[in-house]
């Protein structure tokens, strides 16, 4: 996809991320040291660390990734919320007030807090590293994905950029994310969001979705003539070539010069070649873009309703609707969305988008991603309770989730807090089911990478909105990164390195050694978010709640609730979980997409582990604390 | 470093707290639970319209985000109360 720059976007965007970096230089500068960041915390009033709280939590994979995946893939999308939302749950209700009673500050202290083992800092510390580069995975191709229509930059220049800046900020000065950063980020990001859905429901529905800042193209459709199932003929172009793949006829057609692609599909029961968009490959490495340059800006933004039913009665618009009008409306309509296949023509690798019109009441519907309906099988339908599984326990045990607990006075205070933050990220979250079906029938997505259509929405009703809400997404990904990154530089520095290795490094050698840490997590992360360019955000992110809810969340539960749990029954489960968990993803079908051996040809159909590694990482712990009861407790139990 | 001022409070508060949290933990993971095996078991009901016209997945979606809300504020309420009754209990003792 090429976008146009517009200066006024841009100008805004750069006021906007200054003043949100400026802010956390300011407030980190003020706080610099540990200490002084929680007695800080300790005076801070619930309402502003609740809303803090929803800044931390809502990273590119809330708001690009859902809002994408729900464009793309309907109700598929809003299970993430559904999940990431009662994650919380477990949070509150299970985790949050006896870690709090424990008097520790991070998993690895908190798991520790009545062993002291070696063991456990060794197996916290890898597992903090492995779940916070799962987690910076999709913020890097998020970044990636922002960047792009913004600047006009690649996605790799994007994935660079923010790598770049995260890596100088923190290794540099070190950059605490405060509590009022996150506070105006969460609360500009729940405000821009309400505002973006009452411009979609003012906007209503409509089967040529143009506004002012952006045109819809005219998908054409032609009448060809066929001999059997071959085209021979289509009026004003000449035909090239024909081929199937994935149960579907694609055509080759020629046109001035220009080589189409056009799918061959059924309207009112006649044959009928409909306009795809195409990317094609060529072994001397050249791309085109729908049979030309991109630079010709002949590659289309897509998604459309082709059906619009009120009252049972087909109408060309709605006109404003409400909010429950705007879904049912949807439900009993039609869109158009564009499927991706592959094929090779001669030796071009072609990428394909053809149209496909679903009914609206499957789009509402789980099934388009994960299948879960009649005919499913049985890995589709494990793989879905397996998502579903993973991000009802993943939340609690993310490491940087539940810092925040801590920052308030007292145990009143934090939890109505949480609860403040529960309310605000649950509003978000129903937001961005309007936000993605908004930007599913509105004409703006790209096909290329579903992670812009919340942005791109914005761009379409003007270029305000969408340089502030890019801007605010911006800072997210880039408080986001920044926060792990110290976190796993932590987790290796100190953790590791002084604590595991016993090098009892001196202040400045640990310094240091933390900001040689910083710099290689950032490159590595820079690496692994151009390769996984494209995908979902909020598929990636779903790796890192199944990782953390296999290695961390057992050895918590277990140490919080069962008396008998052990220092090796809690190194052993977080050991067991972190590789089980790691080689069912390794292994998966997009993992195998990604190695170039084909997603069919992958060993299993599962795509989330958690199904399989949370249970074995129980059992792990249950067996292990049996067979290896705890010794004597070496710090007085709280 | 901050202080962490729930060392003082009663066992029995801790563990009046603590029940409530499981308690309630059970029930939503009974909802949210439902709402999967709905989804794997029976996904035709999914389908059916239950009011303003939304069919029943989104309903239960919102539901159990809005449920997820209201079990917060119950459970602070329920909280605050055993810790008010406990404080008084002490000023009483006092």
């Amino acid at each position: 996809m090429i976008y146009d720059i517009s200066v006024t976007a841009l100008i805004f965007f750069f006021i906007f991320v200054g003043l949100v970096l400026g802010l956390s230089f300011y407030f980190g500068r003020k706080k610099s040291d540990s200490s002084s960041y929680y007695a800080a915390g300790g005076q801070i009033h619930w309402a502003v660390n609740g809303i803090a709280f929803a800044g931390d939590y809502l990273s590119a994979a809330s708001f690009l990734g859902i809002c994408g995946m729900i464009a793309v893939a309907g109700f598929d999308g809003f299970l993430y919320a559904i999940g990431f939302l009662a994650g919380w749950i477990v949070a509150l209700f299970l985790i949050a007030e006896p870690f709090k009673r424990l008097g520790k500050y991070t998993f690895t202290d908190a798991l520790n807090a009545k062993f002291n083992s070696r063991a456990i800092t060794l197996a916290a510390s890898v597992s903090t590293l492995i779940i916070s580069v799962f987690y910076l995975i999709p913020q890097m191709v998020g970044a990636g994905d922002l960047v792009m229509p913004l600047l006009g930059l690649p996605h790799w220049a994007g994935v660079i950029l923010v790598g770049a800046i995260v890596i100088t900020i923190v290794a540099s000065a070190g950059m605490a994310s405060t509590t009022y950063v996150q506070f105006l980020k969460g609360g500009l990001l729940i405000i821009l969001s309400l505002i973006l859905t009452v411009f979609i429901l003012k906007n209503g529905l409509s089967l040529s979705p143009s506004t002012k800042d952006n045109t819809y193209h005219q998908f054409i459709t032609l009448n060809p003539q066929l001999e059997g199932t071959k085209v021979t003929a289509a009026p004003g172009w000449q035909v090239l070539a024909q081929q199937e793949t994935a149960g579907k006829t694609f055509v080759k057609l020629q046109q001035n010069g220009v080589e189409r692609w056009f799918y061959l599909g059924k309207e009112d029961g006649k044959d009928v070649l409909k306009e795809t968009l195409t990317i094609v490959q060529r072994t001397n490495g050249e791309k085109l873009y729908n049979g030309e340059s991109k630079e010709k800006r002949k590659f289309y933004q897509v998604g459309h309703l082709s059906k619009i039913i009120v009252n049972g009665k087909e109408v060309d618009k709605t006109g404003a609707v409400g909010p429950f009008e705007f879904l049912s409306t949807i439900k009993d309509s039609e869109i158009t969305r564009f499927l991706q296949v592959k094929l090779t023509d001669g030796t071009d690798q072609v990428t394909l988008y053809y149209p496909e019109v679903t009914a609206g009441a499957k789009f509402m519907l789980p099934g388009l991603k994960y299948k879960i309906g009649a005919g499913a099988s049985l890995w589709s339908k494990l793989d879905f309770v397996s998502l579903m599984l993973a991000l009802f326990l993943g939340t609690a045990a993310l490491p940087h989730i539940l810092i925040r607990y801590y920052t308030v006075k007292t145990p009143r205070d934090a939890r109505k807090s949480t609860i403040l933050a529960i309310a605000a990220i649950g509003g978000f979250y129903i937001l961005t089911l309007f936000i993605g079906l908004g930007a599913g029938v509105n004409g703006v997505m790209d096909v290329e990478s579903s992670n812009m259509a919340a942005p791109l929405l914005a761009k379409a009703f003007g270029a305000v909105l969408f340089s502030i809400i890019s801007a605010v997404a911006f800072a997210t990904v880039l408080g986001t990164v920044a926060g792990l990154i110290v976190a796993s530089s932590g987790a290796i520095a100190h953790d590791f390195i002084d604590i595991y290795l016993k090098k009892n490094l001196s202040d400045d050698r640990k310094v240091k050694v933390g900001k040689i840490a910083a710099v290689a997590v950032g490159v590595f992360a820079i690496l692994l978010g151009m390769a996984f360019k494209g995908i979902n955000v909020s598929f990636l992110v779903g790796w890192a709640f199944a990782i953390a809810a296999s290695a961390n969340l057992p050895a918590i539960l277990f140490l919080l609730f069962w008396k008998r749990t052990s220092s090796t029954g809690i190194a052993a489960s977080i050991v067991v979980g972190i590789v089980v968990s790691l080689a069912i993803i390794l292994t998966s079908p997009t993992m195998w997409d990604k190695y170039g051996l084909g997603a069919e040809n992958a060993w299993h159909q599962m795509e989330n582990p958690a199904l399989i590694s949370f249970p074995l990482a129980v059992l792990t712990v249950y067996l292990f604390s049996i067979l290896y009861p705890k010794k004597e407790l070496k710090v007085q139990e709280v | 470093m901050h202080v962490n001022s729930t060392t003082e409070e009663k066992e029995i508060v801790t563990q009046q707290k603590s029940k409530l949290g499981v308690r309630l933990f059970f029930v939503y993971l009974i909802c949210y639970a439902g709402f999967v095996a709905i989804g794997v078991f029976n996904y035709e009901l999914l389908s059916t319209t239950v009011f303003y016209g939304l069919n029943l997945a989104i309903a239960y979606g919102i539901g159990l985000i809005v449920f997820a809300v209201i079990m917060g504020i119950i459970y602070n309420s329920y909280c605050t109360r055993y810790e008010d009754e406990a404080e008084k209990a002490e000023g009483g003792l006092k």
